[in-house]
């Protein structure tokens, strides 16, 4: 096991114990050895990948993983100026909730993304296809992460990724309604994909690779 | 037999005639009565008038008068927004600011008019029942509902860091929970269905179900006076199998991601299980995969009783074509007659 491994191990366990101050320890510690961008990139991300993947496979409740993220969102924050961590070399990214009010899975996918210097644009919950139209087209988002809940908004995504078409606009869902039906996704229009933070990471990731 | 009797054995994990099935379409009414979904839930006779023609069309062995997840919201002044093909779902919560829920107080069911309707249908439903059609009513659970009050990212911050706060929300939630199940078994419901959502091991962890969500349903359910059915809406549960029954349920709804044939032995003898079709999937299935699914999920949990075959969410989406229920329902009376032959 190297040392980045168990650099891992430790700060899942501190951030599964919710110990705020062991998991700033471990995060300060590796940052002395190496550097903020690197914490964020391979400690963070890796750490917070690793809870997604335990919760898609049943061993980690959603609970863990929403306070894991925001632990981590919380401590980059606080500990590293933005310019020493956030990825430069990005498309445009924002996530909105697409015509509901439930937040949580947006707020998992921010947390998760920022913690691991991935910038985003949170444009918040209740959004329907005209204003989310109006908001691309004015902040020249690149890629819209859409977060829904109930089966009839996933199905009006279409009319979003209708509009969005010849745009460039990259649109990628997520939400219960996909997680049920894993060919939903296609049959909206959209990109990809994202069941849960681990695939949100390998989402962006792969966007930066087309970037670069 | 009648539906009652033939859920009641089901109940008792004895085999009744054939396998019970609660087909829990909600705005599948509206379609029938040719009207706007909002136009639909605004009265009760339109309710019951739907469940009367859906149980008959569908030979489904309830009524399930359950209007809307936020009716309890609206109930406490917030904002319910109707759509043309989906649920009413609740707006922006209307506990902003956590350290409201000290001063927080929530009606009683008999002044708030918008339930009235609730148990108005209810009532005009146990008129055509008498005791043969089980009646199901609907409370969310007191440990779910803050998820509408607060917003769910909120909800699990207090209930990490503020257990003031979750504790007086708990009392007062459990009081309205009690007095709205109370309400509607008075009104004629046969038994109560407990939606949990945050409960399911989706959600929180095992330790954390047994200091908060446990807890609140063991509470609750004893001061319900009727049986209850515990209800995930999707999410799973088999982690708390052994639990759940100490929390006085009778029926566990369970998720299409765990396997039935699981849960069906975790729970031996101790719960019923009732699901596990897939909802959402249900909306593009063609009538023979229908018809398969549904043998497979029978033939895995029915032998010997203590099941009910249902979707696995409570609620059956708008979406779901009329020839997929109405495949589930010829599925389940030409194959689940007991006994259950493999094959």
């Amino acid at each position: 096991m190297d040392e980045l491994d168990i650099q891992i191990n430790n700060l899942e366990r501190a951030l599964l114990l919710i110990n705020h101050q062991e998991a700033e320890d471990i995060i300060m510690k590796a940052a002395a050895a190496g550097s903020p961008a690197k914490v964020a990139s391979e400690l963070i991300a890796k750490t917070l990948q690793r809870i997604g993947e335990s919760w898609e496979n049943g061993s980690l409740a959603l609970s863990q993983v929403y306070m894991s993220s925001l632990i981590c969102e919380e401590i980059i924050d606080k500990v590293f100026p933005a310019s020493e961590y956030v990825h430069t070399d990005m498309p445009k990214i924002a996530i909105a909730v697409f015509e509901d009010h439930h937040l949580l899975g947006k707020r998992i996918v921010v947390s998760t993304l920022r913690a691991s210097g991935y910038p985003i644009i949170d444009l918040g919950g209740g959004l329907g296809t005209d204003e989310l139209v109006t908001i691309v087209q004015r902040e020249k988002i690149e890629v819209l992460l859409l977060s829904v809940l109930m089966l009839h908004s996933a199905l009006r995504i279409k009319d979003l990724t209708t509009r969005l078409a010849g745009s460039g606009v990259k649109v990628v869902v997520g939400g219960a309604p996909f997680r049920f039906d894993e060919t939903l996704w296609e049959t909206v229009g959209a990109t990809a994909c994202g069941k849960d933070t681990t695939d949100a990471l390998l989402i962006v990731k792969d966007l930066m690779k087309g970037v670069k | 037999m009648t539906p009652m009797q033939r859920v009641l054995t089901a109940l008792s994990h004895k085999e009744p005639d054939r396998v019970p099935l609660f087909l829990l379409t909600t705005m599948h009414g509206a379609k029938e009565l040719g009207m706007s979904i909002k136009e639909y839930f605004s009265d009760a006779e339109n309710v019951a008038r739907g469940q009367i023609i859906l149980q008959k069309k569908y030979r489904s062995d309830c009524y399930y008068p359950f209007f809307y997840a936020p009716i309890e919201i609206e109930a406490c002044g917030g904002e319910v927004i109707y759509s043309e093909d989906g649920p009413p779902n609740s707006g922006t919560p209307f506990i902003r600011n956590p350290e409201h829920i000290l001063s927080l107080e929530l009606p009683k069911v008999n002044d708030a008019k918008v339930l009235h309707k609730v148990l108005q249908a209810i009532q005009l439903l146990k008129a055509v029942a008498k005791d043969e059609i089980p009646i199901i009513g609907v409370v969310m659970s007191p440990f779910s509902l803050p998820v509408l009050q607060m917003g769910f990212e909120k909800y699990l911050e207090i209930m990490h860091f503020r257990p003031d706060l979750f504790n007086r929300l708990m009392e007062v939630n459990q009081a309205f929970c009690i007095d709205w199940a109370n309400a509607q078994l008075q009104a004629g419901a046969t038994a109560i269905c407990y939606f949990d959502p945050v409960s399911s091991s989706s959600m929180i962890t095992r330790q954390q179900y047994l200091e908060t969500g446990f807890r609140v349903a063991k509470h609750t359910l004893a001061q319900i006076k009727g049986p209850t059915a515990t209800h995930f809406a999707s999410g799973n549960c088999l982690p708390i199998s052994d639990l759940l029954p100490q929390t006085g349920t009778a029926v566990a709804g369970v998720s299409t991601m765990e396997d039935i044939a699981g849960l069906k032995k975790a729970f031996a003898n101790k719960l019923t299980v009732l699901g596990n079709l897939n909802g959402i999937e249900m909306c593009r299935w063609t009538v023979e995969q229908t018809s398969a699914i549904v043998k497979e999920v029978v033939q895995k949990a029915a032998p010997g009783g203590g099941f009910i075959l249902a979707d696995n969410h409570g609620e059956i989406p708008f979406q779901a074509p009329d020839e997929v229920l109405l495949a589930i329902s010829e599925t389940i009376n030409r194959f689940g007659k007991y006994p259950i032959v493999n094959g």
